[in-house]
Order: structure tokens, then C-alpha cells, then sequence
């Protein structure tokens, strides 16, 4: 299809004004006013409405079809907590309004909302303070590294580097760096599928201010020897960060802060049903253990004795502002309400069912494509095309494939561990029947790949664009009209 | 692939002795790993690279990843023409895709190097 500037009919308008009565201001200086002519499309409403309405249609999303990228938990949202998040008095709410004189008593609401949530997500993963501030995963991270480098400077630690297993989300080593930080990798054990408690203990000394991981990790698997690690740490003064990338694996059947973790950011968008990404936006909060609370971003929430609650800034030690007021407030309610209306044992059996899906597929799969970790796996499972490279056949063609089958395509090449990986999450919210259609397709691909590789390589078919080039749209980026 | 005149290191960099120069580059099976390669850093003239540590980056459509110094030196010429044309290195690892020379590299570190045999066995046990 054509884009919208490619349809534009000289003269037409979408809606013709009424001669304006307003005497026109002072001309522009010459030197504020464009050179070349305004290019806007010239278009009815009609033309508009069909254009976007067109454009929608070809959309892929979770609304529409199973969207099993590994890693990103692209879960189905219910629509109630969109009503939520859209009732007046949270949506119309002035974020200033509680720095008015007086106005506190306005704003007592949203405030109860911004402390329970805190409460309930200290509940959740064993911490003991949080702060829903940080506006992504990514932005907790960094917040979680500006935490662990103010707990250090306190303690007068001379500490250079962080350690990062070499399976970890690339945000990692980047907010760990952005910080300050020099990052160093840690291996991970092939036959464990987990990080390598020799290959930790010689890379750990004085030097290390923090370990980040990220349990299950991304190759979808249970970090089990955590209290030997958290040992090792400890002799160090090393703080223990814990990614909640993949909390949705865990929920109510494993608490960070029951085995030593120190710092916590959770990924609303990603255990609590919030929106993704470009859609969000996203809310990353940050807990941690009593000792790191005085470090925590400012503002914070506290209750009154009276049991009303106020904006509270006063505390020195704190790393300031990380955010514009206090973060992504309507994310954070909608995850609030999420948790309220699964409680206790709807969030348990959240990631009961995740795993379970998880495994399914897995062991639907294994007999066809390379499995690096084939007795189990957490929420999230790792395959590998290597089986299919004989026939020439790589990740990225099974891919491709998968869209012509109605399928988003798995993540593909991540964690950089694994050759020719696919990382598949299926989430709670999809049926067996689903579940199922998927596995058929998959079981399809591996069969063409035997018998008709050059049709694999040649998908996707059924799209409004086949096969792009990534290479030259990398090497040479043309986004402009 | 591999080339009999160079040397491997375990992180899929070869280096080729030229009279006073050590050429360095990623091997046959790097490239192959990568895929497509978009981007790259190269490492800056007349700083000194330490063996072992990153001194480029490479980004492909699957990845960015580091390039690690096969052995010390000082960065005497670097291959600017992948700026505009990094496929070369998909195209020819060994021969058109060589990344950079150093001069006054330490001589000392050949020895810890792979050969050409010890390279491919090193792949096998890898794969």
C-alpha cells in the first residue's frame, strides 16, 4: 500500500475554514520563517480514516494473534484494567496537585495507591522498601546501580566493576556501565544452563560492587545454587542485584529477598499486565533491602499517623530524582489493580500456568529441533535450528516461516549462548488449542525443512512485504520521505 | 575455512605476520556466526591494544560483539574502507576483510596463540 503523502490530491481538505476575523499578527522575520513550501497531505477525512483504518488492520499484536517472543512476556492485558486506569478521578488527576497548600487532602487516593502498591510488591519478592519512580525495566536497572554505587560511596568501598553472566539481557551490562561501571562477564556452566560458581568465584575480589542476575534466567532456567553465590557476595561486599525480567516465572513460589538478593526492579509490564513498550508506557519500581532504603529516589510516600498519607522529600542520602513526579502513575495502577484482583493465589497460578505452557511446547518440540536444556525449562524455553542448519535452514527462516503461519516469530538469536536459538514464551493466557496450533506449525516447518528448504527460505509469503533485506537496511537507514 | 598462514586465538581473531606488521582480523567461523555484518568500530591509529582485551566492535544483524586484541602492540594502520563497506569481511575474512595492523607488537604473545590445525580442532570441540 501507498503511504499517506503518496496519496495527497492537490486542493483537497478534510474541512474548509471560515474567513478569519482575527487581524493577522506581525509578520514573521525572514530569518524564523521556512525557506522551502510546507509539504502536508491535501486529503479528505474519508481518504484519512480509510488510510489508518487500512494500516490497523495489517497490525499484529496480542488482540490479534499469539505473539510467543521469548523474554518479552507478551501476555493478553484484561481490558478492565484499561477502565481503571481511565476512571476520572486517577486520569484527570494534576500531577502537581499534591504540592498545592492544602490540596493533599485531593490527592489521598492516588497517594494510597502509590503506598500499597509499594506494600504489596515488597510482599511479593521479599523486599523491604520500593519505589515506583523508574519508567522502564531499563531505568530500574540503572536506578538499582545508582542505589548500589550511593551504598558504597557510603561505606567508603573503592569498587570499579559489575559481574553479569554472559546469557544476560543486554540492558545489564549497558545500565551497570552507565553508571560508572566497568562490567565483566561471567560464563555460564553449559550443562547446568547457569552461571558457573568457579568462573564467579575467580572473577569476584574487592573490586566488585555488585552481581546482576536474572532468575529464571533467560535461557529459561532456575538458578539454583543462589545461596552459594549469595555467600560469595557477601564475602566481598558485593550487592546482589536481581533483574525481575522473568519474575512471572516465580510468583509466590520464589521471593528474591528470601535468599539475599539486595536490590530488586520489576518489569510491570511484563508479571503485572501493564502495557509494552512503544504502547506503554512502562514503570520499572526498584525494592530493596532496609539498609539501602535511605539511597532510595525522592519523592517517597509515607502514611500519617492519622492514616493520610504525604509526599515526603527529605532524605540526604537519597540519588535525587529519577523521574518527573512520581513515574508512570497510571501503569503503576494498573498493575495495582491486577494484583488486587488475582490476589495471593491468582498470581501463584499466573506463573504455575506460564511454566506449564513453557514446558509443553518444549517437550512437543524437542524430537525436531535442538534442545540445549531438554528436561525442563521455567517459563520461557531455548530451542536451536542447529538440526536445520544441515539443510541450510537457520533461525531466522523458521522465523519467517511462522509468520505465514499466523505466528508472531519467536525471539531468534538471543541469549547469545545458544547457536541458532529460539527462545519461545508462550505466557498464561493462551489455550491448549493454541498452544497446540502453534506446536503443529512448528512441527510443519521441521518437516519442510527436509523436503522443501527453498520455500522456508523464501517466507514470508502471505505479508504485505516479503523477505526484508536487514543487512542493507542496517548498512544503509533511509527513514525519511 | 581457515588459513594456513595465520595464527587463532580461542575468541575467533587471526593474526597474519607481515615483515614488521601483525595483521589482525575475525576468522572464517566468526563471520559465518555473525551473519550479515553492518557496523564497525575500529579501534583508533597509534593507541597500544593489550592482548586480551576489546580494542573493536562489530554489529551484525544478530548482535554487536567485541573484537579482543590476539596480542599487544600499537595500532600502525586500520582498514577504513570497512567504514563504507563492512561485507568485506563476510566476503573475504582473511583477505580484504583484515581489520587492523600493529607494529612494535610483542612477540612474545605468538606462542600463546593457535595454529591453523589446533584452531579447527578448537571449532570441533566447540561445535
Amino acid at each position: 500500500m501507498s503511504i499517506i503523502f503518496e496519496k495527497t490530491v492537490a486542493g483537497r481538505r478534510g474541512a474548509r475554514l471560515s474567513k478569519s476575523d482575527v487581524p493577522p499578527a506581525e509578520p514573521i522575520e525572514a530569518r524564523y520563517s521556512r525557506s522551502s513550501a510546507l509539504q502536508l497531505c491535501e486529503l479528505s477525512e474519508l481518504d484519512v480514516v480509510r488510510h489508518f483504518t487500512e494500516l490497523s488492520r495489517r497490525n499484529f499484536g496480542v488482540d490479534t494473534n499469539f505473539y510467543p517472543l521469548g523474554s518479552c512476556t507478551m501476555k493478553y492485558n484484561p481490558k478492565v484494567f484499561e477502565k481503571i486506569a481511565h476512571l476520572k478521578g486517577f486520569f484527570s488527576l494534576h500531577p502537581l496537585l499534591p504540592q498545592l497548600r492544602g490540596a493533599g487532602l485531593l490527592t489521598q487516593g492516588a497517594l494510597a495507591v502509590i503506598y500499597e502498591l509499594e506494600k504489596l510488591l515488597c510482599e511479593i519478592t521479599g523486599m523491604d522498601a520500593f519505589t515506583l519512580h523508574p519508567m522502564a525495566g531499563a531505568q530500574g536497572e540503572l536506578t538499582g546501580m545508582l542505589i548500589v554505587a550511593a551504598y558504597h560511596k557510603y561505606k567508603n568501598n573503592r569498587k570499579t566493576e559489575v559481574l553479569i553472566p554472559d546469557e544476560a539481557h543486554g540492558t545489564n551490562p549497558s545500565s551497570a556501565a552507565t553508571a560508572g561501571y566497568h562490567v565483566r562477564e561471567v560464563a555460564t556452566n553449559r550443562k547446568t544452563g547457569f552461571i558457573d560458581l568457579q568462573a564467579l568465584e575467580s572473577a569476584m575480589g574487592e573490586h566488585t560492587a555488585a552481581l546482576m542476575l536474572t532468575n529464571p534466567n533467560t535461557l529459561g532456567i532456575f538458578v539454583s545454587n543462589i545461596e552459594e553465590i549469595a555467600k560469595l557476595a557477601k564475602k566481598h561486599d558485593c550487592l546482589l542485584y536481581y533483574d525481575g525480567a522473568n519474575l512471572n516465572a516465580v510468583l509466590g513460589r520464589f521471593r528474591p529477598g528470601d535468599v539475599f538478593f539486595d536490590i530488586v526492579h520489576v518489569n510491570l509490564h511484563k508479571t503485572f499486565a501493564t502495557p509494552h513498550g512503544g504502547g506503554g508506557p512502562g514503570a520499572g519500581p526498584v525494592g530493596v533491602r532496609k539498609n539501602l532504603e535511605r539511597f532510595l529516589p525522592i519523592s517517597r510516600v509515607v502514611k500519617r499517623d492519622d492514616n493520610t498519607y504525604k509526599l515526603e522529600y527529605d532524605y540526604p542520602d537519597s540519588i535525587g530524582y529519577v523521574a518527573p513526579f512520581y513515574g508512570n502513575f497510571l501503569v503503576c495502577l494498573r498493575a495495582y489493580a491486577y494484583i488486587l484482583t488475582l490476589g495471593a493465589q491468582g498470581l501463584r497460578r499466573v506463573s504455575d500456568n506460564a511454566v506449564l505452557n513453557a514446558n509443553y511446547i518444549l517437550h512437543s518440540l524437542k524430537d525436531l529441533f535442538h534442545a540445549p536444556y531438554p528436561d525442563g525449562c521455567m517459563h520461557e524455553c531455548v530451542l536451536s535450528a542447529q538440526k536445520q542448519t544441515e539443510r541450510e535452514i537457520r533461525a531466522i527462516d523458521i522465523a519467517k516461516a511462522l509468520i505465514d503461519e499466523g505466528f508472531h516469530p519467536p525471539t531468534a538469536y538471543f541469549p547469545l549462548i545458544v547457536k541458532e536459538a529460539l527462545m519461545i514464551e508462550p505466557t498464561e493466557t493462551e489455550s491448549k488449542e493454541t498452544l497446540d496450533a502453534f506446536i503443529a506449525a512448528m512441527r510443519k516447518i521441521a518437516e519442510k525443512a527436509e523436503t522443501n528448504p527453498a520455500e522456508l527460505r523464501a517466507a514470508p509469503r502471505t505479508t504485505p512485504v516479503g523477505r526484508l533485506d536487514e543487512t542493507k537496511a542496517a548498512r544503509e537507514m533511509d527513514i525519511r520521505y | 575455512m581457515v588459513s594456513e598462514e595465520c595464527l587463532y586465538t580461542k575468541t575467533h581473531e587471526w593474526v597474519r605476520i607481515e615483515g614488521e606488521l601483525a595483521v589482525v582480523g575475525i576468522t572464517d567461523h566468526a563471520q559465518r556466526a555473525l551473519g550479515d555484518i553492518t557496523f564497525i568500530e575500529l579501534p583508533q591509529l597509534h593507541v597500544e591494544v593489550e592482548r586480551g582485551k576489546e580494542c573493536a566492535t562489530i554489529e551484525s544483524v544478530k548482535a554487536a560483539s567485541d573484537i579482543y586484541a590476539p596480542i599487544s602492540g600499537e595500532v600502525f594502520e586500520v582498514n577504513a574502507s570497512l567504514e563504507g563497506a563492512p561485507e568485506k569481511i563476510n566476503h573475504d575474512p582473511y583477505g580484504e576483510g583484515w581489520i587492523f595492523k600493529l607494529k612494535d607488537y610483542n612477540r612474545n604473545h605468538l606462542s600463546s596463540l593457535l595454529n591453523a590445525s589446533a584452531y579447527e580442532a578448537f571449532l570441533e570441540s566447540e561445535a
